[in-house]
């Protein structure tokens, strides 16, 4: 069965038709040619699609399309230079990955930044994770709560110690 | 060189020329090109592990809407040349390993596909099936030579007699699991073949397009010059992406069906599991006979590994023994089981990687035993020439890398002691072990250069990059070969369109190409000087031999690590790793220092984590996902150092470099069993060193 829904993609409204099986990811990657977020698994286990939906980083592999009719979806190539506005410079977060050499392939990498920019909107909101000693205080990204609230995005060719001094960096 | 600069670009910490197309995603993988009316292939894999197809009903998926055609072993095309069992695909009913190809089915989404492909029924004349590697298998075989080439057994001396009469003999079993390379990209080919069928494009996720192109031409019986490969970018291999495997050919016979139209194929992340290679298990014994003072006299180490049926793969496990340390006697064995499972291959460090962790366990029990310090012990090992050639060594700096590392790391004044500190619940200990990778060159790799109506000097090279740098590095071998600045030279990789190059493998690529780039400079300015006219160009080719003869070369390491083992609950946390790595001229300090990173994640993920677990009544890996299968995450990784000597090789060709990519996850797993045995007590000789292990 097909379904026709909107979605609004790095800032640029997008109709198209869908099979109701459809996950979001296939929608951007097969559907819209927005090749940005990556399948690793297809299965919500590598967090190579992560894509920040209404401005919250999700696996997009684990999102059907026809759920999010009118969605915003953000991906790594509409990050723009995070002040709001898409194109021109690079994220700082994504500039920061650039600097620390915070990947080799490339191809958790997308996943990596937009689940930084999510993460960081968390911790800023005082969200707590597994790592944080106290609850009531306000969240200070140390390196543990990084890598611990970066988990779920596995990187295969092992580039963490440089995401993580890239997020540290990106976080001041 | 011919002319340098006065401001070398080797050696400068740049950062990846691809690196804003990477972080913005923009960087087009194999299944990202924007191709029109892409059709999209799903392919039906056997449920049983050996057996023939009995009988293949397509009509239900035929039926679906958008299904366009439906391959099976009955109607597919019989191939030129399947000598290559891995790659007659569809050729016969023959089920030679569950997870094997038996049908596809091509349509108009990738949904369809896959439902289609699930209402393909196949009908199996089942036969019995052996999975399971034993050390006392009883089909076990001596393999003609092992990968790399080199001889399978290996014996000087007489081992037996210096065993027997040895004060002190450590004769113990190591085994390590399958384990499967997961590249974060899974594999990946778009096959299109042009309206009139004469011509094949990949695109494709590889470590090397020419070398696809070649296996893919000869199945398919096409001149090599009709088959383009297109990958210049690759997320990840490891080895698996080394060669071609069944899904270019069962692609590429999928898109012959629907001539002019794209057909896409991405393995899924299940699939890898049995159709594109993993690292066979081991059972590795290990004999050492010593002196009291810990001074070899004898080294045995007799490898048990499994391969394929249909094809034979035989991991060098054993090799590294062979010239590691000094002892007058000594001998490897390698013995194969062949069994109906998929066809091993290549991982990171084939060989090395596995046989350095039984290896290096074995001595850290003697150390243990004879109550030697672990660093000093391989010291005193140290073997002034190659032990297996006679050769001298062209840069054998491990004995700097274990001092120099143990300085580092503040090695001094450990308590040898296992077992003995404790911090609140947590056992803490360190462990050390060496690392080695041979210096491997891949002759033949060609290069071209062209200068532009830009003023500027177009580098081609069918190379690849597949996360090690290798445009960047390239770029910067090309800038001073050429004498000229960064600015002026772009560099194109990763299609066969450009001029011929090896496989990026066995941590060869730089040397390889770079060597090319080297040959096709000297060329270049030799026809059309330093100041050449738009149009200008010249072709290069690596010569046979660049690397000086008569020369054993390897790279050397030491890894140091600090454990930490629960004493409850047998947890494991490694807070601290240094890697001190010796590898000739660095082309890249920051590209280089992310490989010995990389490499070492691995190592630790090989430690502590990375299993593929068989189910002997279906012959298939029950984990065969990143769920199941663990890889080192964000958590597990901290406090990870690495760093190199300085220095070059001048006897390892042109660039006075040896390869970085794979000496990283040599030694690792070794160094981190070895510290947790110091934290616990607790000798664990199987990977991975799961918690339960060191429960007592
Ligand atoms: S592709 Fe979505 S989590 Fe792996
Ligand atoms: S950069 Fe290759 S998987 Fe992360």
């Amino acid at each position: 069965m097909d379904a026709t829904i909107t979605l609004r993609v790095d800032g640029e409204e997008r109709r198209l038709t869908v099979d109701t099986r459809t996950t979001l990811l296939d929608a951007l990657r097969d559907r819209l040619e927005a090749t940005s977020p990556k399948k690793g698994c297809d299965h919500g286990q590598c967090g190579a699609c992560t894509v920040l939906l209404d401005g919250r980083r999700i696996l997009s592999c684990l999102a059907l399309a026809v759920a999010h009719d009118g969605a915003d979806v953000t991906t790594a190539a509409g990050l723009g230079s995070g002040d709001g506005a898409p194109g021109g410079e690079l994220h700082p977060v994504a500039r920061a990955f650039v600097d620390h050499d915070g990947f080799q392939c490339g191809y958790c990498t997308p996943g990596q930044v937009c689940s930084a920019v999510g993460m960081l909107r968390e911790a800023e909101a005082g969200w707590p994770s597994h790592a944080t000693a106290d609850l009531d205080a306000p969240v200070s990204l140390d390196d543990e709560e990084i890598r611990e609230r970066m988990s779920g995005n596995l990187c295969r060719c092992g580039a963490y110690t440089n995401i993580v001094a890239a997020i540290r960096e990106a976080a001041r | 060189m011919t002319t340098t600069p006065s401001t070398p670009s080797v050696g400068r910490p740049l950062t990846r020329l691809e690196g804003e197309a990477k972080v913005t995603g923009l960087a087009p993988y194999a299944y990202e090109y924007a191709l029109t009316d892409p059709l999209y292939l799903g392919p039906v894999l056997s449920t049983v592990a050996r057996g023939r197809v009995s009988a293949v009903d397509t009509a239900r998926a035929e039926e679906l809407p958008g299904v366009r055609a439906v391959l099976t072993p009955a109607n597919a095309e019989r191939l030129a040349d399947t000598e290559d069992r891995e790659f007659a695909v569809l050729q016969s009913d023959e089920v030679s390993f569950r997870g094997q190809f038996v049908a596809a089915v091509v349509a108009d989404t990738p949904e369809t596909a896959r439902e289609a492909a699930g209402l393909v029924d196949v009908a199996y004349e089942t036969l019995a099936h052996d999975v399971t590697l034993t050390a006392d298998h009883p089909r076990l075989y001596r393999p003609e030579e092992v990968n790399t080439g080199v001889e399978a057994d290996t014996e000087q001396g007489d081992p037996d007699a210096a065993l027997a009469r040895a004060a002190v003999v450590v004769d113990r079993t190591y085994r390590t699991p399958m384990e499967h390379n997961n590249p974060m990209e899974p594999h990946t080919t778009v096959a299109l073949w042009d309206e009139g069928g004469g011509r094949l494009t990949l695109y494709d996720s590889t470590q090397g397009a020419h070398p696809v192109r070649h296996t893919v031409a000869g199945v398919f019986g096409l001149d090599p010059e009709r088959v383009r490969v297109v990958a210049p970018y690759v997320g990840g291999g490891f080895g698996s992406k080394g060669s071609a495997h069944a899904h270019n050919v069962l692609a590429a016979m999928a898109a012959r069906a629907v001539p002019g139209r794209p057909v896409k194929f991405a393995l899924t992340r299940q699939q890898m599991f049995s159709l594109v290679g993993y690292r066979t298990p081991t059972i590795q014994r290990l004999r050492l006979g010593a002196d009291r003072d810990g001074r070899l006299d004898a080294v045995v180490h007799d490898v048990v590994e499994q391969t394929s049926k249909i094809k034979e793969f035989a991991e060098q496990s054993g090799v590294c023994t062979r010239m590691m340390y000094a002892a007058p006697h000594r001998r490897t064995t390698h013995r194969l089981a062949p069994l109906d499972a998929p066809i091993p291959f290549w991982m990171r460090a084939p060989g090395e990687a596995p046989g350095m962790y039984a290896l290096e366990s074995a001595m850290d029990e003697l150390a243990h035993e004879c109550g030697v310090d672990p660093v000093e012990l391989r010291l005193r090992n140290e073997p002034p020439v190659d032990p297996s050639t006679g050769e001298p060594w062209s840069d054998r700096a491990l004995v700097r890398c274990l001092r120099e590392g143990a300085e580092r790391f503040g090695w001094h004044g450990r308590d040898p002691a296992p077992g003995a500190r404790r911090e609140g619940d947590w056992l803490v200990g360190t462990g050390v072990a060496s690392a080695m990778y041979p210096h491997m060159v891949n002759p033949g790799s060609v290069a071209e250069i062209r200068y532009g109506e830009d003023r500027r000097y177009h580098v081609g090279i069918g190379a690849a990059d597949i996360g090690t740098g290798a445009l960047t590095a390239l770029t910067q071998i090309a800038a001073d070969a050429l004498g000229r600045p960064l600015s002026e030279v772009v560099v194109s990789i990763g299609d066969t369109d450009l001029p011929e190059a090896s496989v990026a493998g066995g941590s060869s690529g730089t040397t390889s190409w770079g060597a090319a780039l080297v040959a096709a400079a000297r060329v270049f300015r030799a026809e059309h000087g330093e100041a050449p006219a738009p149009g200008a160009s010249a072709r290069g080719t690596a010569p046979e031999d660049t690397a000086t003869p008569g020369y054993s070369q390897y790279s050397f390491g030491a890894h140091f690590v600090e454990a930490r083992v629960h004493a409850d609950t047998g947890e494991i946390r490694v807070p601290r790793m240094l890697g001190l790595f010796s590898v000739g001229r660095v082309v890249n300090p920051r590209t280089a220092r992310s490989q010995f990173l990389g490499g070492m994640v691995m190592g630790l993920s090989m430690a502590l984590y990375e299993q593929s677990v068989v189910d002997p009544a279906f012959g298939h890996v029950v984990n065969h996902d990143l769920a199941q299968y663990h890889v080192a995450v964000h958590a597990d990784v901290s406090g990870l150092e690495a760093d190199w000597l300085e220095g070059e090789d001048p006897h390892a060709g042109p660039l006075g470099s040896r390869g970085v990519g794979e000496i990283g996850i040599v030694g690792t797993a070794a160094a981190v069993a070895n510290a947790c045995h110091h934290a616990t007590g607790v000798r664990v000789r199987n990977l991975p060193l799961t918690p339960d292990l060191f429960l007592r």
